[in-house]
């Protein structure tokens, strides 16, 4: 095998020219990465967290908005509805299970979420310690928010007025830690979870809200939304087709809300991956136009070595070898830099690491990439390599010194 | 190779290119030892060194190198039989730029199919006085010193045939003497034959069997 002791003695030779190419190519397959490993984080992530809800009722508004803040707990609610309504709804014979909700206030920026204690097991949730919580003004921690809160069974909080931090607080009304959540690796893991008198009593503080909220709670409570598992999956469907054509309030699929939001993402996500695409291709040409060059270069020592016995395929192996070698070096500095990236966002921004996000994960399209940047470099060094293959050895001979 | 078969045995060599003939080689036969390409620019000296060597395809003619007819073997097999038993010496050094002396030396080794020896390597090298070059890069040599690393390294492999293009074309008297005598006694040392192209008047005396080529018609 003469091939590889010359390829790498001609990277020896140019060592920044053949790193430069090898970083660009890295570059085009770091963006490929990073955006495959955001789609099937995030895709495999909402898809978990939505896993027990078939359908979501709330107030009238943006299908997508309710099962963004509802399932997803990443937009604020659309409104509200009154609870005999949430009531009648659940009693529906289609309906599995559900679970009413109520969403407004929050904790150090982790959503508390009143809702029954059994939403524990509607979420196939299990305590890690402690209790449920049974009375107003009890809480059950997601394992993140208590870690993060640093908050265990018997700790105590005040909960701030909106879903985001520096809400005001209410200060008048002190929660107490019962439980805390195993791991789901969901969404409840960010969540607080209160009776749902907890939040009507906090919210019926008038120090706390305007005027307008005061009279409504007066009035009847109301709840945010009501997550529904049906009893097949031809129910939901039914249910919301009746829901959204008679019922004042509307219903959503998270299945079909979230085909919606990719389409919309993906729009984001096409460009990036275009970008990639162009990069990989720039990376791939500079990997042509070098090899094209080196080839000229070295077209001496080529028919030197056809001249000493190398056939016509160790000299092909040449070019090619270099090509492979740089796109190998690229597609794995590519891979790495792409999960850094990953595991830099998700250290860098709250959002990214509670949406699941993680560089410590790989995933089988990774495999497919560094392929592709193989591919990339194999055809960047075809022609080159053709060329050397074909090379005329007694003219050559003659025409270099 | 067949037992006692001649170095080289040509006859009705002809090479044409483009319709134009660049070798008329008459019938020549060197049963072994040095023998020497005589004939003005043009004649075909360099071509018929390469014809030899089975870099090029004569139009007409048979040439049968070591015994063996060179273009009855398909193209990849010749390429392995030129890396086994022949070796070129060219008119300028040609060392790979890239590669140490001791690397193109090494170089020469696998292409023959054989184990790059660190003491072979050295052992060739210091056959021609250049071992403490092994290291160095072939662009830092002298035109002497890079002359000397370019034989030792068509040398190492032990060729059966050595092939030399105007060796001794770029160097002054006493070189071009010196070179063509190195030429001859590593053939000795290394028991190969030795084919030598040349204009050079001053170097025919130093070899007995002579080929003269005249320009083709």
């Amino acid at each position: 095998m003469i091939a590889l002791p010359l390829i790498f003695a001609y990277f020896r030779e140019r060592p920044f020219a053949a790193a430069l190419q090898a970083l660009l190519l890295a570059l085009g397959v770091a963006t490929a990465i990073a955006l495959l490993l955001f789609n099937t984080q995030s895709q495999s992530r909402l898809a978990r967290d939505a896993q027990a809800i078939d359908l979501v009722i709330g107030a009238k508004g943006s299908g997508l908005q309710l099962v963004l803040s509802s399932v997803f707990h990443a937009d604020t609610p659309v409104g509200n509805m009154l609870l005999p309504d949430a009531q009648r709804i659940i009693q529906d014979p289609r309906v599995k299970a559900a679970q009413i909700i109520n969403l407004g206030d929050s904790v150090g920026g982790y959503r508390l979420v009143g809702a029954a204690p059994d939403i524990i097991e509607f979420y196939g949730a299990q305590l890690a310690t402690g209790i449920a919580h049974n009375a107003p003004f009890e809480a059950v921690m997601g394992a993140e928010a208590a870690a993060r809160l640093n908050l265990s069974p018997g700790a105590s909080f005040v909960s701030a007025h909106g879903l985001g931090q520096g809400g005001g607080a209410h200060d008048e009304h002190l929660y107490k830690v019962t439980g805390v959540l195993a791991p789901t690796g969901s969404v409840i893991d960010r969540l607080i979870f209160t009776p749902l008198a907890s939040v009507w009593q906090a919210h019926g503080a008038p120090e706390s809200h305007d005027q307008k909220e005061q009279v409504q709670i007066a009035q009847t409570p109301a709840v945010t939304a009501i997550l529904i598992q049906t009893r097949t999956p031809l129910a939901a469907l039914q249910m919301k087709r009746d829901v959204n054509e008679t019922a004042p309030f509307m219903a959503a699929r998270p299945a079909d809300e979230m085909g919606r939001l990719f389409s919309l993402v993906g729009l984001g996500v096409e460009v990036f991956r275009a970008f990639a695409l162009i990069l990989i291709s720039a990376a791939a040409l500079s990997v042509f136009a070098a090899l094209l060059g080196a080839l000229r270069e070295r077209r001496g020592d080529i028919a030197l070595l056809r001249a000493m016995g190398a056939t016509r395929g160790s000299v092909f192996a040449i070019l090619l070898g270099q090509g492979l070698i740089i796109a190998a070096v690229g597609g794995i500095v590519g891979v790495a830099l792409g999960h850094g990236a990953i595991a830099l966002l998700a250290r860098l921004s709250p959002q990214a690491a509670g949406f699941g996000l993680t560089g410590a994960a790989f995933t089988p399209g990774e495999l497919w990439v560094f392929c592709g940047s193989l591919a990339a470099g194999a055809l960047a060094a075809l022609i080159p390599a053709v060329q050397a293959y074909r090379t005329d050895i007694t003219k050559t001979l003659s025409e270099t010194p | 190779m067949p037992n006692n078969s001649p170095l080289i045995e040509i006859e009705g060599l002809a090479v044409e290119a483009r319709g134009r003939a660049i070798l008329q080689a008459p019938a020549w036969r060197v049963p072994q030892g040095a023998a020497l390409i005589m004939g003005p620019s043009g004649a075909g000296k360099t071509t018929l060194l390469h014809v030899l060597a089975g870099l090029q395809t004569p139009t007409r003619g048979r040439v049968c190198v070591l015994g063996q007819d060179m273009f009855a073997l398909a193209p990849a097999r010749r390429d392995h039989f030129r890396a086994r038993n022949i070796a070129i010496v060219f008119q300028t050094a040609r060392l790979v730029r890239a590669l140490s002396v001791g690397a193109n030396v090494a170089l020469a080794l696998k292409l023959a199919g054989k184990a790059p020896d660190k003491k072979v390597i050295v052992a060739a090298l210091q056959r021609l006085n250049i071992a403490h070059l092994a290291n160095a890069r072939a662009h830092t040599l002298s035109v002497g010193e890079a002359q000397r690393a370019a034989i030792a390294r068509a040398l190492a492999p032990q060729p059966k045939l050595i092939l030399a293009d105007e060796p001794t074309s770029a160097l002054d008297d006493a070189n071009a003497l010196g070179a063509i005598d190195l030429l001859l006694e590593a053939a000795v040392q290394f028991g190969a034959g030795l084919i030598v192209a040349s204009h050079d008047n001053r170097i025919t005396h130093r070899v007995s069997a002579h080929l003269h080529l005249a320009p083709p018609t």
